[in-house]
């Protein structure tokens, strides 16, 4: 893998690889000594033009564990926010000799740019671009709904057959972005739930359904409900008319959840609005994964890594 | 008659006809079978074809306040490349062009140049910024002698504000050109709203905030019986109502950029900042319409939005980037390419898509006369039959954000007579010094 930028350029094989390899990780993080030589000599940079504290101690954590160098280049503070450009940034990073550059950006497309720009040499990391996608989030999603589903018979499976329901923002929301083309490949329906202003206009040719009535999407018993944080700054312009009336309608609630069964799976990327899209009773509810999503971050992003920067460099 | 001090031989005219144009004091001599004239310079133009001078209606010359982008010497350099020999010069330079000393200063750089005639183009509200009327007629009364309008860039928004523009300017026979844009269904907008846009997670630009502000301003025209221009239309429903408001015998005009006419909105998967432009590259469906709307009529005329930005604010990611692309260069091709080579429109149309209305909607008189006998000079000698890969050797001005770089396009401008100079000569800018004195003693003496 030269690049990780979207989840649309994986195939079902790349998709099960990546989860396969993130499957090997995550049971190293089990032993006494969880540190792996592997990428000893390798140098990450975090390079992240926005805050995102989760993310990044996320990579970080990953990297670290593979024994990698970690530099952390926030832009807030920096050169950056006195003006310095992508191009600037990306040529200083290529000097210092970054092998992998992980980069968040608030512009959608800039992990692109950075790739195709010539700049630097490293592999690019899109760690959340703009409203544009996000795919290690996808690849961990996937590979904790295929631990819930399969258990320990997860490896080389897809997840065909299954529906997941993603709830909320999905208009600015690089998470349902990512999610949708990785599901698609693995085998699995998507629905798109949430307010009309809030889910785009056109989706010819995505391989998503979309839906406005949660309630009728839930008693379809979907295998799995993926609430998205929502912004309540999208209220001002006027996505919704008022966070009581958002949870209201698109919400999981007690009443809502207690209409699941038992074995469906309650996702939720983070951070959560507790009482707004989700209820604190949802979201440490048993079939809540979001304290597994975040160890299985670890492990997806050390795959990830891994494949990007171990062995032959495919160019 | 006098001696001929140029002769074009064996011209291909816009009607079809083969002719020799003999050029005296910068005005056509003599159209037909022409002997040349002892000491005549002789220009063969057997298999070319020749145009009146090309007319841009919408140029951004960047001169004053941006001219590390491009200057007015620069930017002509680039038109008459391009085969144009007068381009009319956006107000949103910096200061604006909205007193008639800024526009005065323009025109001044215009004669200057040599390269082309600059006809300034006034803004409509102070600074651009919407809220009180720039003086049109002071601009209008200037040296300049001002009839467009136009705050390009930014829409005139304000409906009130509009009204009172399309009024006033019916004092001078004057006409506002508008950037039909909604500034609140914009906000934010990078690029067409559709499926490409979800899917690059950029935010849309909907075609309904075109058209909108396009029905509205025909309404007001009609309302007040004034005269809009509607410059870069880009949308299908946009060429719809214009056709309805030309049929209902309101007083509009529209243009389409070349842009409009070849590329689409897919071009953005790249997030290559060089196809970033306002109005936003569109679907399949919206280039078949303006291509339909150029063809029938609807759509008057094409003009560049040339839009020179330096290298620094392309070079980065897609919603940081500016928005705009260099035209001038590559215009006439992209028009052989989409309008001529697919049969839509012969020659005679290019020359009045692209010559004779753009002068005749800027009140122009001079500019994009027929080459008959009389007429300025303005004369654009094109190589149909060549094609060329487009190339950075092939912009003239100073900036390169084209995005037709490496794309192969028809046809090359052999050579450009402004006012009877050569400009261009085999392919090839004339040197400035030659150029600007040659002009001068024209003019001097028309």
């Amino acid at each position: 893998m030269r690049h990780l930028l979207s989840t649309r350029d994986l195939s079902r094989d790349d998709a099960i690889h990546i989860l396969d390899v993130a499957e090997d990780m995550a049971d190293t993080q089990t032993r006494e000594v969880r540190k792996l030589p592997t990428l000893r000599g390798k140098t990450v940079v975090n390079l992240f033009f926005e805050d995102s504290t989760r993310t990044r101690i996320s990579f970080e954590a990953a990297a670290k564990r593979l024994s990698a160098d970690v530099i952390n280049f926030s832009a807030k503070g920096s050169s950056v926010s006195k003006g310095e450009s992508l191009k600037d940034t990306a040529q200083t990073l290529e000097e210092m000799g970054a092998d992998a550059v992980v980069i968040r950006h608030g512009a959608s497309g800039a992990p692109h740019t950075l790739a195709a720009s010539g700049w630097i040499d490293a592999g690019i990391v899109n760690a959340g671009d703009g409203t544009h996608e996000h795919p290690t989030q996808a690849l961990l999603d996937a590979f904790t709904m295929r631990r819930r589903i399969h258990g320990t018979a997860s490896r080389g499976r897809g997840l065909d057959g299954i529906t997941v329901a993603i709830v909320g923002d999905i208009l600015h929301s690089r998470v349902a972005r990512s999610n949708v083309w990785l599901l698609s490949a693995l085998g699995a329906r998507t629905v798109f739930v949430g307010p009309p202003t809030l889910i785009p206009l056109d989706l010819t040719g995505w391989p998503a359904e979309t839906s406005y009535d949660l309630d009728a999407t839930l008693a379809t018993q979907p295998e799995v409900v993926m609430m998205l944080r929502i912004q309540t700054e999208r209220m001002k312009d006027a996505f919704f008319p008022s966070p009581h009336e958002y949870a209201r309608r698109w919400g999981l609630d007690d009443e809502r959840l207690a209409r699941l069964g038992p074995d469906t799976i309650v996702m939720h990327p983070g951070p959560m609005n507790r009482g707004l899209e989700i209820s604190s009773r949802a979201a440490d509810s048993p079939q809540s994964t979001v304290r597994e999503q975040v160890a299985n971050g670890v492990s997806a992003r050390m795959a990830v890594l891994y494949l990007l920067l171990s062995g032959e460099r495919e160019d | 008659m006098s001696t001929p001090t140029l002769l074009i031989r064996g011209a291909t005219l816009p009607d079809g006809a083969r002719a020799d144009i003999a050029v005296v004091d910068g005005v056509i001599a003599g159209v037909g079978t022409l002997d040349a004239s002892p000491g005549a310079m002789i220009i063969d133009a057997d298999g070319l074809q020749a145009l009146p001078g090309l007319v841009d209606l919408h140029t951004h010359l960047r001169e004053p306040g941006h001219e590390d982008s491009e200057t007015v010497l620069t930017g002509t350099r680039a038109a008459a490349a391009g085969g144009f020999t007068t381009v009319f010069a956006m107000a949103n330079t910096s200061p604006v062009a909205d007193t008639a000393g800024l526009v005065e200063q323009e025109l001044a750089l215009g004669e200057a140049s040599g390269y082309a005639t600059v006809q300034p183009i006034g803004a409509v509200t102070a600074g651009l910024a919407g809220e009180r009327l720039a003086e049109l007629g002071a601009m209008a009364s200037s040296r300049a002698r001002v009839r467009l309008f136009s705050d390009d860039g930014v829409c005139v928004s304000d409906p009130l504000l509009m009204r009172r523009a399309l009024e006033y300017v019916k004092a001078f026979d004057g006409a506002i050109a508008q950037h039909a844009q909604e500034p609140r269904l914009t906000v934010g907008a990078q690029m067409n709203e559709g499926e490409v846009a979800t899917r690059l997670g950029l935010a849309g630009w909907p075609a309904v905030a075109e058209e909108a502000i396009i029905a509205r301003d025909v309404l007001l025209t009609e309302h007040v019986g004034s005269r809009l221009h509607v410059c870069h239309v880009s949308t299908a429903g946009s060429v719809e109502i214009i056709r309805w408001a030309k049929a209902r015998g309101i007083d509009v005009t529209a243009e389409v950029t070349p842009h409009h006419l070849l590329l689409t909105e897919d071009l953005a998967e790249s997030y290559d900042a060089r196809f970033k432009v306002n109005p936003p590259l569109r679907s399949a469906e919206d280039v078949e319409a303006v291509r339909a709307g150029l063809a029938d009529g609807t759509i008057d005329i094409v003009a560049t939005d040339h839009a020179p930005h330096p290298e620094q604010h392309k070079d980065c990611a897609w919603p940081e980037a500016a928005n705009g692309m260099v035209g001038l260069e590559s215009a006439l091709s992209v028009v052989q390419a989409t309008m001529v080579d697919t049969g839509l429109i012969g020659w005679a149309d290019v020359a009045r898509v692209l010559s004779t209305a753009p002068a005749r909607i800027g009140r122009l008189a001079g500019a994009g006369a027929p080459l008959a006998v009389g007429s300025r000079a303005d004369i654009t000698l094109v190589d149909a039959a060549a094609t060329r890969t487009f190339a950075v050797g092939d912009l003239a001005g100073r900036s390169t954000n084209s995005p037709y770089l490496g794309r192969t396009l028809p046809g090359r401008v052999v050579a450009t007579l402004h006012r009877g100079v050569p400009t261009v000569l085999d392919g090839a800018l004339r040197p400035h010094d030659e150029v600007v004195g040659a002009v001068r003693s024209v003019t001097a003496h028309g």
